[in-house]
């Protein structure tokens, strides 16, 4: 049986550290020691499939609950590739984010802002053939975090994508052009090169804006691609 | 061409997409010998991680309609997940080697800027001695790390210590 082709290691500086220490919550939840290395197996360049028929799709949050959410709706659409600028097609993307006050309809969120009845804020989408996905939200509100003096969590959707194995997984967040808050998140700033950070900040884009309806945001992403030369065992 | 997009922290709210029936593995019908995963995990002082997303990936029973082969578990109050799911078998390593039964875990988190990834071996398999995986990693005590232990009938247990004494083992994948 011939080895599994593996995935090519992330490049420096682009993933964040696990001790960040601006951003409190690792400092007691980082491994001290290095992480093992080792070569990848079937277990990591397999992984789980999702159907739309046993999962369905939620692409539209504003009217999740049947009414209409209150907040500026938006669409967020983008296209999902490997770092060979290959698209990843047919894969589960959920999607969590705050309401437009800055609240999350989630108990352990205490932020005295109101929640929406009409709005739950997830959702769950799969890419076409090209990779490409879209969906329909409320922008939502910045709310402040207890990490540091005054401190704020600038705009941003959560996102989780699975790609075609274990070792793709990527868990992030997408933030908004212009925001002012982005300088002083050490989340944010926790991804060392400056190009890497940026591109987790969405573009405006005017062919994504539907007249009269909602501003369009672009918000491309790539998942790991395989390494150039496969290695063997 | 792109590199791959950075990643952040699950955070505190990422229940908002927990459908809990997905901790169990076994609720598509699937057959083969039914076990239960759990453990605590555990932060840097020894604090349950009561607000962590586990997920959990095995290349064996292959993935069908009946077994997802992926799972995803909350952590409660003392920091435990718990996944119910079939007992995996071996399956190749690289080359000719062939790896001991095993189930990749990945743990995500507030505080954690990235998954941490990990495995669960199981004591008592006689493929643990000549697994490539165990047998890269020198201190035995470490190695034990990835060791989940049986506790009650059908109940295998491992904690995850994400910092200090006992730190578990995580994996560069």
């Amino acid at each position: 049986m011939s080895d599994p082709l593996p995935f090519r290691p992330y490049s420096p500086g682009t993933q964040p550290p696990y001790d960040a220490p601006g951003y409190l919550g690792t400092v007691k939840r980082h491994p001290k020691q290095k992480l093992h290395p080792m070569p990848h197996t079937i277990t990591e360049t397999t992984g789980p499939g999702f159907s739309p028929d046993r999962f369905p799709p939620l692409t539209d949050l504003t009217a999740a609950k049947g009414k209409p959410a209150i907040g500026e709706r938006i669409i967020v659409a983008g296209t999902i590739t490997d770092e060979d600028g290959r698209p990843v097609p047919n894969t589960m993307v959920e999607i969590w984010q705050a309401n437009a006050t800055g609240r999350y309809d989630h108990p352990a969120d205490q932020h005295d802002a109101p929640l929406d009845p009409n709005f739950h804020g997830t959702g769950r989408v799969f890419t076409d053939g090209q990779g490409r996905y879209g969906f329909l939200t409320i922008r939502p509100g910045a709310y402040p975090w207890p990490n540091h003096k005054n401190a704020w969590r600038p705009n941003h959707i959560h996102f989780s994508y699975f790609g075609p194995a274990f070792a793709t997984r990527l868990i992030t967040q997408m933030y908004f052009p212009g925001d002012p808050l982005l300088a002083f998140d050490p989340i944010f700033h926790a991804v060392p090169d400056e190009h890497a950070r940026n591109r987790l900040i969405a573009v405006f884009d005017l062919d994504i804006t539907e007249p009269d309806y909602a501003l369009g945001y672009r918000f491309d992403v790539a998942l790991r691609g395989h390494a150039a030369t496969p290695m063997e065992g | 061409m792109p590199i791959a997009t950075a990643s952040q922290t699950i955070g505190p709210y990422w229940h908002l997409m927990e459908d809990p029936s997905w901790a169990d593995l076994t609720r598509f019908g699937a057959t083969g010998e039914k076990i239960t995963l759990t453990g605590a995990v555990l932060d840097g002082d020894g604090k349950p991680c009561a607000d962590a997303c586990v997920e959990i990936w095995q290349s064996d029973p292959p993935a069908s309609d009946k077994f997802p082969g992926f799972g995803r578990s909350n952590t409660d109050g003392g920091g435990v997940y718990r996944f119910t799911t079939v007992k995996p078998g071996p399956v190749p390593g690289r080359g000719n080697s062939q790896q001991a039964p095993h189930i990749a875990i990945c743990v995500l988190s507030r505080g954690l800027m990235r998954g941490l990834v990990t495995r669960a071996y199981f004591q008592g398999e006689k493929l643990n001695d000549t697994d490539p995986l165990l047998m890269s990693i020198e201190e035995p005590a470490r190695r034990g790390t990835l060791i989940a232990r049986p506790a009650e009938s059908g109940t295998w247990r491992m904690d995850v210590r994400l910092q200090g004494e006992g730190e578990t083992v995580f994996l560069d994948v």
